[in-house]
């Protein structure tokens, strides 16, 4: 493993840029660069001065966790947002999308994994909707089919034009959807996850297309969490994480296990790894999954859990990682197997149930899926323990007061007082008031989801001594983070996944980014054995 | 404790408030006995009386709907529930059946009506607009199968007190409304029902996560709204002391919901106020009335109605917000 590459400074700065390496040749001027961008949403900063560099010719695989800015980056790029700072240019002349419509006539072209054209009209109509070719002033159903047949011809795709979109596989409009967006911009064309919801054989029929796109001279973006796409289709990656740019490099001199150590990091100080792992007795296991799974969601599983034991959880982007938490946690039922808590069977078959058998569950997306966020601070803290009591039973004004506050105090939440609503605190706040929301129903297994997500350092700080807090405090945790050494900072053990499967448990003194990481990268079936040398 | 929190929510009813205010004084600039009232019989009369007495279906109405509102959920289907509630309350009366077996009755049909658009909203997950029309649209058909296709008058005296009786010199409708306003302000405040329906509404996936049981909290909101529209339709068939399927409640759904957004709920749901809602739906009625009596044509009303409206909303809206915290910096 070589610590240098793969901080962000060392990466940089060693920055391949040799002649001959690309086919195109690097040595021209790139078709598209972005220097020091920048963009801040409230409260996060999404993207902080990222460097970016595609050649006309080539695929450029944009690759990183969830958070770390793709979106962002491309969003930004396509004139969806406006840029805080920084530069954009394409061909050489600096550019500035005000939408994506401007982004298509400056020659950027965007193909999203949901596919954004209506499955209610023509496939030649969707190609040429908003520019249809016509005839004396009159729209021409006839040339517009013409233009469509000869169009897709072009991408091997010989299909009725006159039928409707919608009656296509996801393939075919994914391919209608290309062609329409080079056919508008035909110079840099972004394909964010395309590959997400086709098959094997689609896969190839969609790089055969890529491929001939390159020929053409078009430079793609391509998005994916597929590693194996990059590394069949890319020619160069940048990885991106926590909104900063980790480093860009070619793809033939790219060893899988450095991509995923580039994508998860390593960044914490030695001194945060203080954690005495294996001390004191953990106690029984109170609860035990066995063969707990769902079809297509999760593969069924063994899993022990144990008081005072963090497990954390590790795997890329789309590896199962939250479905587990959310089939540990009754949001979805499994429909293989079986759970039980001391002995007895137990039906997970709703978050009430779960939290019933005192189960809590802080998703990772804190927004949509945890804060209520017109409420204040206080009634997101009374909310869980509210909602077992039932609501005949309510805690009365004085009792929720005294809970947020205690809780307000205790885990350090900076607001100004209970009654703020939540949405106006900070990410870090926020998570740590949902922390609080879970330990006032005194739960005795905690599932974290990427408690660390978009909050910034001195509240990450925090959430780490609190998790190990808890566990002193004899609470069984299951924490989810796409950052491996935050993973190995606090956990007993480590599970690790990869491709809806857990494929591997590592204990004990064996708990270190190199092994996780290897585990990780991992290629071949899923064997519980997964963990090369 | 809860209570306070219902008179915190009152403080901030601040525009609904002068909004009546102004209203009124608008109609004793047009009518000048606007605020006379006449003691007759040990009951009041005068204008101001008639505006709570004619306001009060749709203050019922408004009731429920500010919970379903709430839920970030809206129900189409109340003034049909009324025609049917009150084709079963007309229908009963004119065979004679005792008051306390009517009103059993009419409530009980209420509740299933409103246990229906609960279990297609919560258990079915069909948008709460569409889930609601399917018994707006077809609930005018039953109540007429009900009455069989006939306008049901009836001469039973214990119905026709429901809406022709008087307490305090109160009319019997006014003082219902007020019972049930408080009492339903005081169930959602009292227990925790109000603010796990503001929490559904606010974010359902994240109440869910949290162990709240969304749906038997969504169905309690539309049961609750049911249970509203059979009320109001009850006194609506005892004022004109009979039953009309065509006509009873036509149009009050939207009269409850403008009752309740102009009460300061918004539509995206969340935060809610009963009692303010109460205060939207004398709004509406109070316009009403002060357009009638003003001698201009009723045609006019709606007008009216639509301007006032927009300025409240307008009031109401985001954009304003920002605007006030804006000046308030300068």
């Amino acid at each position: 493993m070589t610590d240098d590459r793969s901080t962000a400074h060392a990466a940089t700065s060693g920055a391949p840029a040799g002649p001959g390496d690309h086919r195109s040749g690097a040595d021209d001027a790139p078709l598209l660069e972005i220097r020091g961008l920048s963009k801040s949403f409230p409260g996060v900063r999404a993207l902080d001065g990222v460097d970016f560099r595609l050649h006309a010719g080539e695929v450029h695989a944009l690759l990183g966790e969830n958070g770390a800015g793709k979106s962002t980056l491309i969003k930004v790029l396509t004139g969806v947002h406006a840029r805080d700072g920084g530069e954009i240019r394409l061909g050489g002349v600096p550019i500035d999308a005000a939408d994506t419509a401007d982004a298509q006539r400056l020659g950027i072209g965007t193909v999203y994994q949901e596919v954004n054209l209506l499955p209610n009209l023509s496939v030649a109509d969707n190609l040429y909707l908003g520019r249809e070719p016509t005839r004396f002033g009159l729209r021409s159903a006839r040339r517009t089919a013409a233009m469509a047949r000869e169009l897709l011809a072009g991408y091997g795709l010989s299909i009725d034009v006159t039928a409707n979109l919608g009656d296509y596989s996801v393939a075919v409009q994914q391919i209608v959807a290309i062609a329409r967006a080079v056919d508008l911009s035909g110079k840099v064309l972004v394909l964010d996850e395309p590959t997400a919801s086709l098959d094997a054989g689609e896969v190839q029929t969609l790089f055969g297309i890529v491929r001939r796109l390159t020929a053409r001279g078009i430079g793609v973006v391509f998005v994916t969490h597929f590693l194996d796409q990059v590394f069949a289709l890319c020619d160069r990656a940048t990885v991106l994480r926590n909104g900063r740019l980790v480093g860009e490099r070619r793809i033939a001199e790219l060893g899988r296990l450095e991509l995923v150590t580039m994508m998860l990091g390593r960044e914490l100080e030695a001194a945060q790894l203080h954690r005495r792992r294996g001390e004191g007795p953990k106690g029984e296991a109170f609860l035990a999954f066995e063969g707990f799974g769902r079809h297509a969601y999760v593969n069924p599983f063994d899993l022990e859990i144990r008081p005072s034991e963090v497990t954390g959880v590790a795997g890329l982007l789309g590896s199962g990682r939250t479905e587990t938490a959310k089939l540990l946690f009754g949001i979805k039922e499994a429909d293989a197997g079986s759970a039980t808590a001391d002995g007895a069977p137990l039906r997970l078959a709703s978050p009430r149930a779960a939290v019933a058998a005192g189960f809590a569950f802080c998703p990772e997306d804190r927004k949509t899926e945890g804060i209520v966020g017109d409420l204040s601070v206080r009634e997101n803290i009374m909310l869980a323990l509210q909602a077992r009591r039932g609501w005949l039973n309510p805690l009365s004004r004085g009792e929720s007061k005294a809970l947020a506050d205690r809780f307000i105090k205790a885990l350090d939440i900076r607001t100004p007082d209970a009654e703020k609503p939540i949405r106006l605190l900070s990410g870090g706040n926020q998570q740590k008031a949902l922390l609080a929301r879970w330990l006032a129903t005194e739960p005795r297994f905690l599932i974290l989801d990427e408690p660390t997500r978009g909050i910034d350092v001195g509240a990450h700080a925090e959430i780490i001594r609190l998790i190990e807090r808890l566990c002193d405090e004899g609470l069984a945790l299951l924490v989810i983070s796409s950052e491996i050494d935050e993973i190995v900072a606090y956990s007993d053990r480590v599970l690790v996944l990869r491709d809806r499967a857990h494929v591997g448990m590592i204990e004990g003194a064996d708990v270190t980014v190199d092994r996780i990481v290897g585990a990780i990268a991992a290629e071949g079936p899923a064997t519980a054995a997964g963990v090369p040398a | 404790m809860s209570f306070a929190r219902s008179f915190r929510l009152s403080g901030t009813g601040a525009p609904q408030l002068a909004t009546l205010a102004v209203i009124l004084f608008a109609n004793w600039l047009v009518f000048p006995e606007f605020f006379d009232l006449r003691m007759q019989d040990g009951r009041l009369f005068g204008s101001l009386i008639d505006v709570l007495n004619r306001g009060a279906p749709v203050a019922i109405l408004a009731i429920g709907m500010t919970l379903v509102i709430a839920t970030k959920g809206v129900d189409l289907s109340v003034g049909a529930i009324m025609a049917i509630c009150g084709a079963v309350a007309a229908t009963m009366a004119s065979d004679g059946y005792s008051l306390p077996v009517i009103l059993i009755a009419a409530l009980a049909v209420g509740l299933v009506c409103g246990l229906w658009n609960g279990l297609l909203v919560a258990v079915l997950d069909i948008q709460p607009i569409i889930a609601t029309l399917i018994l707006m649209v077809t609930g005018r058909g039953i109540a007429q199968l009900i009455t069989e296709g006939q306008i049901v008058t009836f001469t039973h005296q214990g119905l026709i007190a429901i809406a022709g009786s008087s307490f305090l010199g109160l009319p019997m409708p006014v003082v219902i409304a007020v019972v049930l306003g408080v009492a339903a302000a005081a169930l959602v405040r009292l227990t925790a029902l109000g603010l796990l329906v503001e929490s559904i509404g606010v974010n359902r996936t994240a109440s869910t996560y949290a162990g709240v049981d969304s749906r038997s909290v969504l169905i309690t909101a539309y049961v609750v709204s049911g249970l509203c529209a059979a009320v109001a339709g009850i006194i609506a068939a005892s004022d004109i002391r009979g039953a009309d399927a065509n006509n009873a409640g036509l149009w009050l759904e939207l009269d409850a919901i403008l009752a309740v957004v102009v009460g300061g709920t918004s539509l995206f749901g969340g935060r809610f106020s009963i009692l303010l809602s109460l205060v939207g739906a004398m709004v509406i009625q109070a316009m009403n009335t002060g357009i009638l009596l003003s001698g201009y044509p009723p045609e006019l009303n709606l007008i009216v109605k639509a301007v006032v409206i927009v300025v409240i909303l307008v009031v109401q809206s985001p954009v304003a917000g920002r605007l006030t915290t804006f000046f308030r910096r300068r």
